[in-house]
């Protein structure tokens, strides 16, 4: 069977089985699909957190990311997984006492105001809008590139999938199907990943090879790769070029911004008991950890097969992989000096033998490390399209969990907390199947004709959230004496500050995007971080010159703060 | 005046509700100080403030530069232990305090 026939058949098999799933676990009532009926356990919720979670740019981006960056791009590992932390001591289990249906529902609650709930309203699907536009880019991506169909055909087919399971299923659809798309997804990055590292280091374990010797030598593979960037004159794999001040903002905007990311955070709702949402957290993460791991191994295989592949070699002899990617525009060969070889050198890359300089002739994606990796380590036809079923599920699960946020912001945050209070359960149901479909219908818009942003979405998402969401919850929880004043100032400084920042330097002034013309030399990824010391401490000195919050939110704080009752709370917000 | 796992059943006064909560609520935190302060050494400061002096130790046996090697692993798997410590210890700190749920 060939590449086609056998993606085909993995992308077919694993749809069908999404659908199937979701027809099974069909909501029937607004907690069904607001919370899946709060009924998860907790490892199942930390499977699908996992999933829902891990989004197009994990799957595919990220370890192509690391490759090219080395060091420097330890960001993405430790701010993608050390945002677990946080959320797992400093919002989950209070989230679940709280025990109401959405991220606004307690900003609005423990505020008690109605622009505070508004402001985390626009807030939430802001965020989720420009994620969702990102995965639905993706799903047309992975299908124009292994299934041979436009990208627009991609995205619809991709949106009517979603759109059986989310739609129909609501939370309780989502969460079933997010397992079984986390299965799809790390089989799919791990057959790989164990592949190469056997046959690269010697052992099954992707981990432990990257810190071995090279098959047949006592030279260490990392030792091996720092030497092959030393000779071409790229700054060396394993150590730091960015500024630390960067580093550090960068990791704690991710690390924040991931712990206040609406969609994730309602899995956590999900859960029966505090304990549960506790433990959740933990096996979310242990489940991320298996690829978020991985992913450093893999870039280190993948950057060492490619130098020693392609430098200098000649154009002709290039291995087959090589040319088709070059047909999609991933890989770009312009040969300056017109040798016939691929000169892949670093920046001002002077030849040690005639002095003279060298310019680098070759453009390799990020996207590449991952996607044809199969292909480049000489790796099974079907290997090939469980990859390709792989970044489906992982594009697919990621807009679910973003669909039903948005659609949940609507119809409950909107509709029945704000405008139409008196609203039936049957009919607050239908709105937000309804938002949920108008979601489906404007993220693959988006995802088609992409308004040219889609590449900034990690740095708005995660700043916003990290400069709104993660302080306006955290005060809420830890202070008693925060204010509704407070809060609503807090959070609008954070977004007007993060918003600002990176609106100026990524669609005002783009040509300014350079480390010189940084505030302290942070760059729009690590902004959100400054956001969120400002949204605190705006929040801590305007809330003392208002009065504390009345003696009812004082006892709802006090009532957060312990587990026992958690069942109860969720009585009482649904009569 | 803590309560011991033997007290669990005696009612409680308001005012004992009140300072039973406070110490819970102290107890917690002290937890939360001692495992973010895990947190903030493993990847903040192993994994970037002091990244380039452990990069000239080596994880013994291993090509792993350390600074490295807690920039792109270790602290992950910090990250996960300091998750499970956490479920363990407020498991308990809920029994002693009475909190925990049925």
């Amino acid at each position: 069977m060939d590449v086609q026939a056998w993606t085909t058949l993995i992308v077919g098999v694993s749809f069908a089985l999404y659908i199937g799933i979701a027809l099974k676990s069909r909501a029937r009532s607004t907690g069904d699909f607001y919370v899946a009926g709060k009924g998860i356990h907790p490892i199942v919720n930390g499977m699908a957190t996992a999933a829902d979670w891990m989004s197009a740019a994990s799957f595919i981006s990220m370890a192509g990311i690391i490759s090219f960056r080395g060091l420097d791009a330890s960001v993405y590992l430790m701010g993608w997984t050390g945002g677990y932390v946080l959320l797992a001591l400093l919002l989950a289990p209070y989230l679940r006492k709280f025990g109401r249906f959405t991220v606004p529902d307690f900003v609005g609650d423990r505020y008690d105001s109605r622009a505070a709930r508004l402001v985390a309203v626009v807030a939430a699907l802001f965020v989720s809008f420009t994620y969702v536009a990102g995965q639905m880019r993706g799903v047309g991506v992975v299908f124009g590139r292994f299934l041979d169909v436009d990208v627009e055909t991609g995205v619809l087919i991709g949106m009517v999938v979603v759109f059986v399971y989310a739609v129909l299923g609501g939370m309780k659809g989502i969460t079933y199907t997010q397992v079984a798309q986390y299965c799809v997804l790390i089989f799919a990055y791990l057959v790989p990943a164990i592949f190469i590292s056997l046959y690269v280091a010697g052992h099954a374990v992707p981990q432990i090879g990257l810190g071995s010797t090279v098959t047949g030598t006592s030279t260490f593979l990392l030792d091996r790769l720092d030497g092959l960037h030393t000779e071409l004159g790229f700054p060396l794999y394993t150590e730091r070029g960015a500024p630390r001040i960067e580093m550090f903002a960068a990791t704690l905007a991710l690390m924040a911004g991931t712990a206040g990311l609406p969609h994730v955070i309602i899995r956590f709702y999900t859960v029966p008991r505090v304990r549960d949402a506790r433990l959740s957290a933990g096996w979310a993460l242990a489940f991320i950890a298996i690829l978020y791991t991985s992913a450093p191994a893999i870039a280190v295989f993948a950057r060492t097969n490619l130098l020693t592949t392609v430098s200098n070699a000649p154009y002709e002899s290039l291995p087959e992989w090589f040319k088709k990617w070059e047909g999609t525009g991933l890989i770009r060969f312009e040969d300056h000096n017109g040798d016939g070889r691929v000169q892949y050198v670093g920046r001002g890359f002077v030849d040690p033998a005639s002095g003279e300089p060298v310019s680098n002739e070759l453009h390799v994606d990020n996207d590449i490390m991952v996607l044809a990796n199969p292909e480049i380590a000489g790796l099974p036809n079907w290997v090939i399209g469980l990859v390709a079923a792989g970044g489906l599920a992982a594009a697919l699960s990621t807009a679910a969990g973003l669909l039903l946020v948005i659609s949940t912001s609507i119809s409950h945050d909107l509709l029945k907390r704000t405008f139409v209070p008196s609203i039936s359960e049957r009919a607050e149901l239908w709105a937000a199947r309804g938002a949920a479909s108008v979601g489906v219908g404007l993220a693959g818009w988006l995802g088609i004709d992409p308004p040219g942003f889609v590449s900034e979405v990690v740095a708005f998402a995660f700043g916003l959230a990290a400069a709104s969401f993660f302080p306006a919850i955290s005060m809420g929880i830890f202070s008693r004496r925060m204010n509704r004043q407070g809060a609503i100032a807090g959070m609008l400084a954070g977004l007007a500050f993060t918003g600002g920042y990176i609106a100026w330097f990524k669609f005002l002034h783009p040509e300014l995007d350079a480390r010189e013309n940084y505030l302290w030399q942070i760059s729009p990824i690590g902004i959100g971080s400054v956001g969120m010391a400002l949204n605190f401490a705006v929040a801590f000195g305007v809330s003392r010159f208002f009065p504390p919050p009345p003696a009812h939110i004082q006892a709802l704080v006090s009532s957060v703060r312990v587990p026992r009752g958690a069942g109860e709370a969720h009585e009482l917000a649904v009569p | 005046m803590r309560p011991n796992d033997t007290t669990r059943a005696t009612p409680y006064s308001a005012a004992d509700e009140a300072t039973r909560l406070d110490l819970y609520w102290r107890a917690n935190v002290r937890v939360l100080a001692a495992l973010l302060s895990v947190w903030f050494l493993v990847s903040f400061g192993c994994g970037i403030l002091f990244v380039d002096a452990l990069n000239t130790v080596r994880l013994p046996g291993t090509g792993f530069k350390l600074g490295f090697w807690f920039a792109q692993q270790g602290s992950i798997y910090t990250f996960i232990v300091l998750i499970f410590v956490y479920v363990f210890v407020m498991n308990r700190l809920d029994r002693r305090y009475g909190f925990d749920e049925e």
